[in-house]
């Protein structure tokens, strides 16, 4: 299925893109950050993320449907 | 209540003005400001980048969780993104209230919340050159750094060997 998938702050630097339509079996968002560190190297564990589906907070166990846009979240650190 | 992004600098006299309320009694304002270090190194500019879609429900989530909280009559918070210079405003909260305590708590309440959860991202240029995104670069390299700061601090104890 395709997802479409939206990369912010080191992630985005990582990763080399802001965004991407990608063709992945994952599942989850937890199996769809194991391909994606994978490929693109990313720095952070999982645990030190969270996760937003079709933007909201979603879990790392959610079943992703074609179509869905998912965002990985770094800490944060506004104001 | 609310919670918006700003591409440019923040108007607080506008800001202000969509607070007032013949019933509010006290007015409380908290601004962030870029300051020229961090974490013991010189910062010369900030970057601000925002997951917006999901950012402003959860700033509205938590503008209407102080307003729950505290018995306001308005509340606001206004963020930047985008490259900003030392003394810029970074972040701008304001609260009505009937009574001032109200407003110190909320406006408390609401700036704290803002740090820990709205996707907003922060990257630092720092004097030598250097850049680095805010809680994001020192914990990829916890191991390393962590034990430097730890093997440092250590050496420093009167009885270390």
């Amino acid at each position: 299925m395709q997802l479409k998938i939206q990369y912010y702050a080191l992630m985005r630097e990582q990763a080399g893109r802001s965004d991407e339509a990608l063709e992945t079996a994952a599942s989850t968002p937890a199996d769809l950050y194991s391909e994606l560190q994978a490929r693109y190297g990313f720095t952070l564990s999982r645990e030190q993320l969270k996760v937003a589906v079709n933007s909201e907070f979603a879990s790392w166990s959610r079943k992703l449907a074609a179509g869905d846009s998912v965002v990985f979240i770094p800490p944060v650190a506004g104001g | 209540m609310s919670f918006r992004f700003a591409q440019e600098a923040i108007d607080t006299a506008a800001s202000r003005a969509q607070l007032l309320d013949p019933g509010a009694g006290g007015f409380v304002t908290f601004e962030g400001w870029v300051r020229d270090f961090n974490e013991g190194r010189e910062v010369t500019a900030l970057e601000y980048e925002a997951f917006q879609a999901l950012a402003v429900k959860e700033g509205e989530r938590i503008v209407a969780e102080a307003a729950a909280r505290f018995p306001v009559r308005h509340a606001l918070c206004i963020h930047r993104v985008g490259r900003l210079a030392l003394t810029d405003m970074a972040v701008w909260v304001g609260v009505s209230a009937t009574h001032r305590g109200e407003a110190f708590d909320a406006c408390r309440f609401i700036i704290d919340e803002v740090k820990h959860r709205v996707p907003i991202w922060k990257k630092e240029h720092y004097l030598n050159g250097d850049s680095g995104w805010v809680n994001c670069e020192a914990c990829a390299a916890a191991p390393s750094h962590a034990h430097g700061a730890a093997a440092h601090a250590h050496g420093h104890e009167p009885n270390a060997a």
